[in-house]
């Protein structure tokens, strides 16, 4: 038998220098794990500093001992290669595991041991736990805000109806493949807003906005009709027009009682609100500012020197400032800069306000797209003779925008995670109706649950979005 | 000249024309009805608010620019200390997740996609409503070292109570100009003779020194003022002494520095991956020890990926340093856009300044990352 080296433990004597390490290590943890879950303490004869550390120094002499290199166990071997390299990670693996251990007991007792969920009132929360209660009795207000309870489902068909529709894509057959772009750049966008703007609101408040997309909408689908050679002006001028004439001449007042769906009640956006204002906020922000972007984008390397200042002004200063200002802007402000006589609603201001400091983030991204393609696809795509329009949506936007996926998807968490601002025009989604309900005097005292279950619910929504589009990425992903 | 090129350009000055004559008519029509004129006058006027947390010294009886600078310092202030925390944190965490060490680079990890899916409203919010206000009341505080106390109405710490402070900041002017000196001729040193001078010695010392000196010679003195417990009414009691951080400041820079270290980490990473590993076998390979490897091999070329999307980041924070206003600290927008406007009614002047502050802020910054970019650009032959 050879001398032992406590200090330098190799093969020899392996097994000593392993029974020995293990002992220790599980007496390390067994130490911590009587201590933070029976609140046991084995060693309290110790003097007070030496107990408490007694446990990270055995488990450390442990790790100590159990590090040799090429012990032909693979579980060891794993151990040492992963957790225990060197005595400064054997210590903070250490420190890990038992702030886990330590951290446990609290958590679990708090979110179910000692929680209450039954019951409809204040009193059955008498435990040391979350009073899950409060979410149960305010689930309803904080997925819907104030809606009145009756008319929910309109909110849910309507989200159903749209969460199908936006799956169709998935089911298309080879033949109507090619049309799918087509229905998710214009149709389907437009069945969202008149689902939305109408179905939930079953009132005529959203029609100075609808003149527009209206207008929008038949100039994009006139102008696939259009020859190339005039389409510039065409889309220049016939979407303006089409407003002028259809907010002014063909339908003035009309269609604001046609907007009217007489049998259901209507319902003022300030009473939309939690979780569900989130996902309309998100879903129409998200829709309007990637073209918006796009064509920012696309200003912004044009050679027209007016239309690229314009581009880089509207671009570097809607990222100059903060959201929060320019939500003041569209509550305070913009007002003022409108005849007295109109009047634009709040979820639509803040809806455009979004959109547009979204845009210019999306508008950076994408140049970043534009800008990492080599020339030689712009030269190539010009000597076949196509023009800017053609060459662009045919060989440049679709390999700059595949590149850019990370950075859109990116852009829109950021969205998605600024939607609780819209507090500050008085729209309460989630966020706002926490506030609310904690500031109720039947539930004080429970800002916790309210803010750990919103957080819950946020972090699914936005750690999903992030795997899908990494998911997307990987997908799109071609060898260059 | 192409028509094709002109007409479009024509085109949309001309829409934006229409669009903002339509806007700023509007603007006029609306303010003659309502008997107010456009213009700056009012920020000389007397304010007639207070502010809970300020900078400098202020009242109901200045003037409305002085609530502005009172509002921005305090902006200032804590985008300044949420991006120190911020960077510590970043460049730990970034690390971290590197680490071979299966555990911490776990930890990590979830610290970073557990943080930065949150909305950064709803971490001020849970730091402000949830959990500072589990803390103790100031008569029941256990003192944190003995100077410290964290309680429900704030973080009181020790103040220095300083005499001739101005030679002590001068000393320390000193001090910063010969290091620069010191490192240029270091530097020129170097390129001509081949020789290292131990800069980063010298500097210490010189930082130490030159202070210290202002100490026994200056007749710089400083003594700590630890905060004393005193009590206001029957149940109500603070701390005399010392400074103050109202707790808003502190949940603001607590959500600001976790939200944003969470982007810094990934920064660092992307930094430290992206420079290849032939650089570091290269530089190995000629004799360089791992220190040197680091310090002069792996670091430029990291630091050359990791400041520009970092900077993007500050300029991130301080713009977010503007929710402050749903938890009433007191910075630009909730003092500024928010009390003085409700006082003074006019929406367009104060969101213009404001937007302005904000847009000169991070538009000299892009400048000024701009120039950086050029400056540390590899420069290919």
């Amino acid at each position: 038998m050879k001398i032992l080296n406590f200090l330098q433990p190799d093969k020899n004597n392996f097994n000593t220098y392993l029974y020995s390490g293990v002992i220790l290590i599980s007496l390390s943890i067994f130490i911590v794990f009587l201590n933070s879950f029976f609140n046991r303490d084995l060693v309290s004869f110790l003097p007070g500093s030496i107990s408490f550390f007694l446990p990270l120094i055995l488990g450390f002499i442990g790790l100590h001992l159990i590090r040799i290199e090429y012990s032909g166990l693979r579980f060891l071997d794993l151990i040492n290669k992963n957790i225990n390299t060197n005595n400064f990670n054997a210590f903070l693996s250490l420190i890990i595991v038992f702030v886990v251990i330590k951290s446990l007991p609290p958590l679990l007792s708090w979110f179910i041991l000692d929680a209450n969920i039954a019951g409809d009132s204040k009193d059955v929360c008498t435990g040391s736990g979350a009073c899950w209660t409060y979410i149960k009795i305010w689930f309803n207000r904080f997925m819907y805000g104030m809606y009145p309870n009756a008319e929910q489902w309109r909110i849910n068909l309507s989200f159903i109806a749209l969460a199908f529709l936006g799956t169709i894509g998935f089911f298309a057959t080879e033949k109507f493949k090619k049309y799918l772009t087509l229905y998710y750049v214009v149709v389907y966008p437009v069945i969202a807003f008149f689902f939305i703007f109408f179905f939930i609101s079953g009132g005529p408040i959203f029609f100075d906005f609808s003149y527009g997309i209206i207008a929008a909408v038949i100039s994009i689908i006139l102008g696939f009709f259009i020859p190339s050679k005039f389409k510039m002006y065409y889309f220049i001028i016939v979407p303006i027009t089409l407003y002028i004439l259809l907010k002014y001449v063909f339908f003035y007042e009309e269609l604001i009682e046609l907007g009217k769906l007489e049998a259901l009640e209507w319902v003022e956006t300030g009473a939309w609100g939690g979780l569900s204002l989130t996902f309309i906020v998100s879903f129409f922000c998200l829709i309007f500012c990637f073209p918006i972007g796009l064509f920012l984008s696309l200003g912004r390397r044009s050679d027209f020197p007016i239309i690229k200042y314009f581009s880089i002004g509207m671009i570097e200063f809607w990222r100059g400032v903060p959201l929060i200002t320019v939500l003041f802007m569209s509550s305070v402000m913009f007002p003022m800069f409108l005849p007295e006589d109109m009047f634009i609603d709040k979820l639509v201001r803040v809806i455009i306000a979004i959109s547009l400091f979204e845009a210019a983030y999306v508008a950076e991204v994408i140049r970043g797209g534009l800008q990492a393609l080599p020339r030689g696809q712009y030269d190539a795509a010009k000597s076949l003779g196509m023009g800017y329009w053609k060459m662009h949506i045919l060989v440049i936007l679709p390999q700059a925008l595949k590149l850019v996926i990370p950075g859109i998807a990116n852009t829109f968490l950021a969205l998605v995670k600024d939607t609780p601002l819209i507090f500050v025009v008085g729209l309460l989604e989630i966020v706002g109706m926490l506030n609310l309900a904690k500031t109720n005097p039947e539930w004080l005292g429970f800002a916790m649950e309210g803010y750990v279950f919103a957080s819950v619910l946020f972090f699914i929504i936005c750690y999903a979005m992030s795997k899908y589009s990494y998911n997307l990425e990987q997908k799109y992903k071609t060898e260059r | 000249m192409n028509i094709k090129k002109i007409l479009p350009q024509l085109l949309t000055l001309l829409v934006v024309i229409l669009i903002f004559g339509f806007f700023s008519y509007n603007a006029q029509v609306n303010m003659e009805n309502r008997g107010i004129t456009f213009g700056y006058g009012f920020l000389s006027q007397e304010s007639s608010f207070d502010v809970q947390f300020s900078l400098i010294e202020y009242d109901g009886s200045h003037s409305y620019f002085r609530a502005y600078l009172v509002g921005l310092l305090n902006t200032i202030l804590v985008s300044v200390i949420g991006i120190i925390f911020a960077t510590i944190i970043g460049v730990v965490v970034g690390i971290a997740r590197l680490s071979n060490n299966y555990l911490i680079k776990r930890t990590a990890a979830v610290y970073v996609e557990f943080f930065r899916n949150i909305p950064l409203l709803l971490q001020i919010f849970f730091w402000y409503f949830a959990a500072l206000r589990a803390l103790p009341l100031p008569q029941d505080t256990e003192p944190m070292f003995g100077v410290f106390f964290l309680t429900i109405k704030g973080f009181f710490v020790p103040a220095f109570v300083w005499n001739n402070l101005d030679i002590f900041i001068y000393s320390i002017i000193a001090a910063i100009i010969s290091i620069i000196f010191v490192r240029i001729y270091a530097r020129k040193k170097q390129q001509n003779e081949g020789i290292q001078t131990p800069v980063l010695s010298i500097s210490i010392g010189l930082i130490l020194i030159l202070p210290i000196l202002s100490f026994l010679f200056g007749g710089v003195d400083a003594s700590v003022e630890i905060p004393v417990i005193k009590q206001l009414s029957q149940t109500g009691f603070t701390y005399e002494g010392g400074i103050k951080l109202p707790p808003e400041l502190i949940s603001l820079a607590l959500a600001l520095s976790l939200y944003t270290a969470t982007f810094i980490a990934e920064c660092v990473r992307a930094g430290v991956q992206g420079v290849s590993k032939g650089q570091k076998e290269a530089a190995a390979s000629i004799g360089l020890t791992p220190n040197q490897v680091l310090k002069l091999v792996i670091m430029p070329q990291a630091l050359r990926i990791i400041i520009p999307p970092t900077t993007n980041q500050y300029l991130n924070l301080t713009k977010n340093s503007s929710l402050a206003a749903a938890i009433a600290y007191p910075d630009l927008v909730l003092v500024f856009a928010g009390t003085a406007l409700m006082q003074t009614g006019r929406a367009i002047e104060i969101v213009s300044i404001t937007m302005l502050t904000y847009l000169s802020l991070s538009i000299s910054i892009s400048i000024f990352m701009n120039w950086y970019n050029k400056k540390i650009a590899i420069k290919e032959k």
